[in-house]
């Protein structure tokens, strides 16, 4: 059951992601931007905590879903450790996977060659 | 001034003229690839997290090994040239999720490399995802410090 909750509502967020690239003229770099932040701004006045409790891994993947856990681990380190926790928080929840980024693009980028377009 | 005019109107009839031309999305095609493939991404971390969570880990660790199994393989799969691929058919449903933030991370890093590994791969690395980085990072100091300052 959760493989299809995942599958509905990670797809519904891709579309709206689809929709703005069809609709206006942003481009993906923009729309990565705009998802992070929104994904943030819902995090913080508590409306995407039920989606990540209903969607899993759907609202989670999305870029929607690190803004989330920016949001999130802000707010919860303010709870314990007052200001300071505004400026660790939100990257300490997401360290794991910004450093994962750098590291294995930079490694993918070492090892491969980009392809030739057809 | 007139000539100023005479120039406005003709970037207007030229503006009318491209959006004329310029092709209409297929937007219900568009969007039903991006509704599957990003269903289908997503449900693969669902799976992922299944395992993890089996194993024992807690929620927020098992989480986190997720999305870094996922980016693993959106920059493994870019490398091999097979992401690129799917994001022409899938559009968002391949941007969206972490797997092609990690695209984005990998594809103009490789693309510079012969500019060198500073300026070409470390720089290029974060030409999508440095303004990604700046604006959720700011979004989520800015967010903790207005939580601070109006909820206690």
């Amino acid at each position: 059951m959760d493989y299809i909750k995942a599958f509905v509502i990670g797809g519904l967020i891709c579309v709206i992601g689809q929709l703005l690239m069809d609709g206006t003229k942003l481009t993906p770099a923009h729309i990565l931007v705009a998802f992070v932040t929104s994904g943030a701004i819902l995090g913080a006045l508590g409306i995407y905590e039920p989606i990540v409790e209903f969607g899993g891994t759907g609202a989670t993947i999305p870029l929607t879903g690190f803004g989330y856990s920016l949001a999130k681990g802000a707010i919860d380190s303010v709870k314990k450790a007052g200001i300071l926790g505004a400026f660790t928080g939100g990257i300490e929840s997401t360290a794991g996977g910004v450093a994962a980024a750098v590291v294995f693009g930079y490694i993918m980028a070492v090892i491969f060659n980009p392809k030739s377009k057809k | 001034m007139k000539k100023q005019i005479t120039r406005i109107s003709k970037e207007k009839e030229y503006e009318e003229y491209v959006n004329k031309k310029v092709p209409k999305p297929a937007y219900l095609k568009n969007s039903l690839w991006a509704f599957l493939v990003g269903g289908i991404i997503c449900t693969i971390a669902q799976f992922i997290l299944n395992i993890l969570r089996n194993s024992g880990l807690n929620k927020t660790d098992a989480n986190t090994v997720t999305v870094i199994i996922m980016v693993f393989l959106g920059a493994f799969l870019t490398g091999l040239g097979i992401y690129d691929k799917i994001t022409q058919k899938a559009g968002a449903g391949a941007i969206v999720p972490i797997s092609g933030f990690a695209n984005s991370i990998v594809s103009p890093a490789m693309e510079f490399k012969r500019e060198g590994y500073v300026l070409g791969i470390g720089a290029k690395l974060f030409s999508v995802a440095g303004p990604v980085l700046v604006y959720g990072f700011g979004s989520s100091v800015i967010l903790g410090l207005l939580y601070y300052f109006f909820t206690r």
